[in-house]
């Protein structure tokens, strides 16, 4: 019996705008494996709640005409793992999300949950910081989108005022066209575990195969949010595609990373890590490009 | 013929389906519900308590704090008690306690109508302490100026033994000796049974009875009796099906305190059911012990004199105590052999959560130790290190003087055969030599020394009824406790075997009610087997004699030419079957000259013990610059006799097995230095095994006959959890070079030794 | 005390009741239908005792709010058996395998093994293993589940 004040249970996206604002106090439950283990643990206790599981519209996984892939929040891991559009455009999401937890929790968490609790080591993140995904947020004034990078403010707090919501996660056609990416995630066990440190590269080569056109390479856990290697990937773009090019992108990454040292793990081993993860990671992702390393 | 073979569990149909009742499932909705208010610091004395905003809460029906209990002092370890007050253990508990000793230590009670309501008066209780600086590490307890935990034990040393053999000091005189010295370290760790301890309790009658989760109902009848200042048999525990114990529930945990606050409420029925995070904070864990280990060999190998010195961490209160690291140096003194020998075992007092019984009892800790160092020798010496533990390992014949118990067979070398052909030792030997490259791969082993329940130290008793139905099929009940591992079907076994009734025939009354079942102290010790089996063939003869008497004057043939077989009376000069036993059984019930309503009923005072030995052999593979371990092949053998259930026997050892290597690679329990509070306390931070983290788990067994058991069985609930973790450590010194003393062998702890050897 | 109606087949059956909306679906299964196969372990969604199906997905039911099981069909180890007491095939082969030790786990990895079993796929050993792996178990190794599982699916393909 969870320690529920009050709660709301939505019935479309417009109500769930009007409940919150109705209820400034009301906190968001999606798939509730985040927010019901807060509330348990009594941090959320006595809380009022605004459901919007039963939001059926915001699941699913569509293509727009110009081809942006839209992401509806409330679509499960496992939904986005099974989707034939994510298999074909996106692999590497559908693979990093089939990471998450274990089969039980990856069926009731969502990708706008993993997103919007703010945390660095979703394994979702990582993957939708390096594919420039756009977070698309509903509230009481309509309708804004704001670039993934931009979303997270701090370790646990995102870009969303109180009354909004996220209502898709959108990725445009040039961030994934040609592109090819993978996702390593690094735990202390095989499965029902965070990241330490979870690492998504992905890499667009030319015709021939022997240059990187463009690489990217996102972190979770590397900082207090998702981030970029921004200046290990220009290193990158316009390099040949060579096992010495990408080692020293990797040590380049550590340039731009900012881990600390917690009882989960020291900045040191969570350094070592980062290189070598990017390191396997973008030679990885080179490799489904097609390119030989 | 029942014994040896793979009869399928007599529980298995009600836990398939969902029907076996644990606790919980028979506790009704709307009992009460206690919650234990714990201290938010590590050690110190409480001043005050506010409970009246908790007490304004709806739903809140009591508040009991530390400063309204009865001041009982009792131990709460699954021990048999013991008449004599040297031999009794340390009373140290109170129901709640306003002196406390580590974060999370019972200070208050809440009784409310529901679980919510519960929960926020807790919240709502706020405590004033007076905070005493703490110590998490047992070396630095010992410490003069340390913070004194118990006040009556100097240097929070609860206890020092000593084993010592030969002259040590005259040994090590000897020309050419070569010294080996190493510091081995073990982590706190936690059983981790998936049903949290729960109890609940009403009273009835002027009495309490308590409905529990434990493994040794008998014990906490008495305990809680001590607790609360009240003879003995006003408590009645009942013990349904439990969910894994694994040691946690061989100790009285929270029943003491939920018989006292049904008590306080009218007797009306109260639950207290433990959560994850306080099976972890504040249940018992496995004893973190760190091992000095000296040893003086000679250039071929020979060991001369070995020393060992082993502080193990006892937490806040004492529980089993120094039994532990008791057991560690007799398990030194014994397994390998050596002119002179000196052990010493210090159980220190610190304020973590308190160290109780945990799968085999010390072995683990000092079997780490051991085997790690005498790899290392191996090593240093250049020698095979499977040759340098055969030439020094406990010979064939060697009786000890204190059990008695005799290394009857040549079980180690017989198990490691096995072992080493399982995992092509030879061949991977000689493939993982001279590796480069970030990727290695390596093998190694461990062997290890283990005893069967707890004589001479402790009592060892099983008492056993069986009563025969109508139908020729019996109901069996005795004081040894199923709590998972199988116990109730190898006793039906054992009572089908010796009976001569078909093993379906016999019904084990799972669920044990200390007013109903015969005197047993409980599941522990890798005893059940062993000790139940003397009960139980004592009794079955009891019981066949009976049936026999009355089958001579059913059938007027002499009881020597009768026997039970397949559950008839058979004449046995020409093997005809005169009539089944149930036929017999009904004559007798309702027989107007001779009725009888036939039942044995016997207690065996069991004074022996049996060595069991066995080994582990892994395979793994080093990813070192992600510093990590994957174990690719795995195989225990174990000599625990004879099996009386093969298939059991093998599940048995998988778990260990899984249990092992968690302790090996990635289970600890952390705790806040800053302020003593448990860092990591649920399933998502504390690393244990799912399927995905080990292989295919290989378990062998070698079967010397137990002479001194009723079935030839001996140890082996225990023995699988012990050398899978010095096996995978010394496979990552094989594959790498690179030895680390301290576990968990986890990424943390491989990074910052491949850093210092310079591979990373 | 906030109260919603909750409609839903359980076990192939069309139930109603009203419940707490505090409550979570383990709360409602075991308390207001008695479906006591649905253990508590963790109550955060990390050991797997409390997994049901949900409209043929797992679902660990503690961290599911029993209102949102409105409208939904759910399947517990109680809806398995047969008219008669007849075992599943999957029950069948945790008794077989030695799978069952203390059982506490043991509903909610054979509600795992069913939607894995009812896929009708073959998968991979590791496939398998991932597909298991949001249970924990401390007494098995999961070495006879994971023989157990394997076993069924493969005799369902007509394999064994």
């Amino acid at each position: 019996m969870y320690d529920i004040k009050a709660l709301y249970e939505a019935e479309s996206v417009e109500n769930a705008v009007q409940l919150l604002t109705e209820h400034p106090e009301a906190v968001i439950i999606a798939g509730g494996s985040d927010v019901l283990i807060k509330m348990r643990e009594g941090k959320l206790a006595g809380c009022e709640l605004v459901s919007i599981y039963g939001l059926d519209e915001l699941r699913g996984v569509t293509m727009e005409e110009d081809g942006t892939i839209r992401i509806r929040p409330l679509t499960s891991f496992s939904h986005i793992t099974k989707n034939p559009i994510i298999q074909k455009y996106i692999n590497v999401l559908g693979e990093a999300v089939d990471m998450v937890g274990g089969p039980q929790i990856r069926n009731i968490g969502t990708i706008g949950g993993n997103t919007c609790n703010g945390v660095t080591s979703a394994d979702s993140a990582s993957t939708l910081h390096a594919y420039d995904a756009i977070m698309e947020i509903t509230g009481p004034y309509g309708v804004r989108t704001v670039p993934i990078h931009d979303f997270y403010i701090s370790a646990g707090k995102v870009d969303l005022k109180h009354g909004e919501l996220l209502t898709s996660i959108l990725i445009k056609k040039e961030s994934y066209e040609n592109y090819y990416g993978h996702y390593i995630k690094y735990a202390m066990r095989n499965a029902m575990d965070i990241a330490t440190t979870g690492c998504s590269a992905n890499v667009k080569l030319s015709d021939d195969k022997k240059t990187i056109v463009s690489a990217r390479i996102a972190y979770g856990v590397a900082a207090p949010v998702p981030i970029r290697a921004k200046s290990a990937e220009e290193f990158l773009n316009g390099k040949e595609a060579t096992a010495e090019n990408i080692a020293a992108f990797a040590k380049k990454a550590l340039d731009d990373v900012n881990p600390r040292t917690s009882w989960r793990a020291s900045k040191e081993l969570r350094l070592q890590l980062i290189e070598e993860l990017s390191k396997r990671a973008m030679t990885e992702a080179v490799r489904l490009a097609g390119g030989e390393i | 013929m029942a014994v040896g073979v793979s009869e399928k569990r007599v529980d298995a149909y009600e836990k398939v389906t969902g029907r076996a009742k644990y606790t919980d499932d028979l506790a009704e909705k709307n009992m009460l519900v206690a919650k234990v208010f714990r201290s938010t610091i590590a050690n110190g004395v409480v001043k005050s308590i506010d409970t009246s905003e908790a007490e304004k809460i709806p739903g809140v029906v009591k508040i009991i704090t530390c400063f309204d209990v009865p001041q009982y002092k009792f131990p709460t370890a699954g021990h048999p008690w013991s008449t004599d007050p040297a031999h009794q253990d340390v009373a140290d508990r109170l129901l709640l306690t306003s002196r406390v000793r580590y974060y999370g230590d019972d200070v208050a009670a809440v009784i409310a109508e529901d679980e919510v309501a519960a929960n926020r008066a807790i919240r709502a209780i706020k405590a004033e302490y007076e905070e005493y600086p703490f110590v998490l590490d047992q070396i630095e307890a010992m410490q003069d100026g340390a913070p004194q935990i118990h006040e009556e034990y100097k240097n929070n040393i609860l206890n020092h033994t000593q084993i010592y053999n030969g002259d040590y000091d005259e040994a090590i005189k000897e020309e050419g000796l070569i010294k080996f010295e190493g510091w081995y370290d073990t982590a706190t760790v936690q059983h981790c049974h998936i049903e949290n301890h729960i109890c609940y309790s009403y009273m009835e009658q002027g009495r309490i009875v308590v409905v529990s989760s434990t493994q040794i109902p008998h014990i906490i009848r008495r305990i809680v009796g001590q607790a609360l200042g009240i003879p003995w048999g006003k408590v009645r525990i009942i013990k349904p099906y439990i969910g894994g114990g694994f040691g946690n529930k061989q100790d009285a945990l929270y029943e003491p305190l939920c018989a006292y606050l049904t008590t306080q409420v009218g007797g009306r029925a109260v639950k207290l059911d433990m959560t994850r995070e306080e099976t972890f904070a504040c249940n018992r864990v496995r004893h973190a012990i760190r091992v000095h280990l000296i040893t003086y060999a000679r250039p071929d190998g020979t060991f001369v004199a070995r020393k060992c010195e082993s502080f193990s961490n006892q937490g806040a209160y004492t529980s089993h105590g120094h039994s532990i690291a008791a057991k560690g140096i007799s398990a030194f003194s014994q397994i390998y052999r050596s002119k002179a020998s000196q052990a010493d075992a210090y159980t220190i007092y610190t304020n973590r959560a308190t160290a109780g019984a945990m799968r085999a009892y010390g072995i683990p800790q000092i079997t780490f130790a051991m085997e790690s160092h005498v790899e290392d020798i191996a090593k240093a010496l250049k020698l095979d290190s499977i040759k340098l533990r055969q030439k020094n390992m406990m010979e064939v014949g060697f009786t000890d003087p204190f059990s008695k118990n005799v290394n009857y067979f040549d079980s180690l070398n017989q198990c490691i055969a096995k072992g080493r052909e399982y995992i092509h030792w030879d061949e991977k030997l000689e493939k993982y030599k001279n590796q480069t490259g970030p990727i290695r791969r390596g093998i190694g082993m461990s062997i290890f020394w283990y005893n069967t329940a707890v004589w001479p130290i402790s009592l060892e008793t099983s008492s056993c009824r069986m009563v025969l139905n109508q139908d020729g099929s019996i109901q069996l009940q005795i004081g040894e406790t199923e709590i998972g591992q199988g116990s109730d079907t190898a006793f039906a076994q054992m009572a089908s075997e010796t009976l001569g009734i078909k093993f379906e025939d016999v019904h084990v009354i799972s669920t044990q009610d200390t007013d109903v079942t015969p005197f047993g102290t409980g599941s522990y010790a890798s005893r059940q087997t062993y000790v139940a089996g003397f009960s139980i063939r004592q009794t079955a003869e009891l019981l066949k004699e009976k049936i026999l008497k009355h089958a001579n004057e059913l059938t007027r043939m002499p009881v020597y030419n009768l026997d039970i077989k397949d559950g008839n009376i058979v004449r046995t000069t020409d093997n005809k079957v005169l009539m089944t036993l149930g036929e017999l059984s009904t004559e007798v019930l309702y027989s107007v000259t001779n009725c009888e309503h036939i039942t044995a009923e016997s207690t065996y005072q069991c004074k022996s013990n049996a060595y069991s030995f066995g080994c582990c052999f892994a395979e793994i593979e080093v990813d070192i610059p992600l510093c990590k371990i994957k174990v690719l092949d795995i195989v225990n053998v174990h000599d625990c006799g004879k099996l009386i259930n093969p298939q059991l026997a093998a599940a048995q050892v998988h778990g260990g097995m899984s249990m092992a290597i968690g302790y090996a690679l990635s289970e600890q329990m952390l705790y806040d230095p800053k302020t003593g509070k448990p860092l990591n306390n649920n399933l998502l931070d504390y690393k244990l095994s799912t399927i995905m983290d080990h292989p295919h788990l290989e378990a062998e067994f070698v079967e010397n006959y137990e002479p001194t058991s009723a079935y030839g069985t001996k140890a082996l609930g225990e023995p699988p959890a012990v050398p899978a973790a010095p096996a995978i450590r010394n496979a990552l010194l094989n594959a790498t070079g690179v030895s680390v003393n301290e576990l968990p062998l986890n990424p943390h702890k491989l990074f910052v030794r491949f850093k210092e050897e310079g591979l990373i | 005390m906030q109260r919603k109606l909750v409609k839903c087949t359980i076990n192939g059956k069309y139930t109603e009741t009203v419940v707490d909306v505090r409550a979570s679906l383990t709360d409602m299964l075991r308390n207001d239908y008695r479906l006591t196969s649905v253990k508590k372990g963790c109550e955060v969604g990390e050991c797997g005792a409390c997994n049901v199906l949900i409209d043929g997905e797992c679902f660990n039911s503690c961290i599911y709010l029993a209102i949102w099981a409105d409208g939904k069909e759910i399947k517990t180890v109680e809806g398995l058996l047969g008219p008669n007491g007849e075992l599943s095939d999957i029950q069948q082969a945790f008794i077989d395998e030695g799978a069952v030790q203390c059982g506490f786990c043991t509903p909610g990895f054979i509600m795992t093994a069913l939607e894995i079993l009812e896929s009708g796929r073959e998968y991979t050993d590791d496939e398998l293993r991932k597909l298991l792996s949001g249970h924990l178990c401390r007494c098995t190794g999961y070495e006879n589940i994971f023989n157990a599982v394997k076993k069924t699916m493969l005799k369902r393909l007509g394999k064994l």
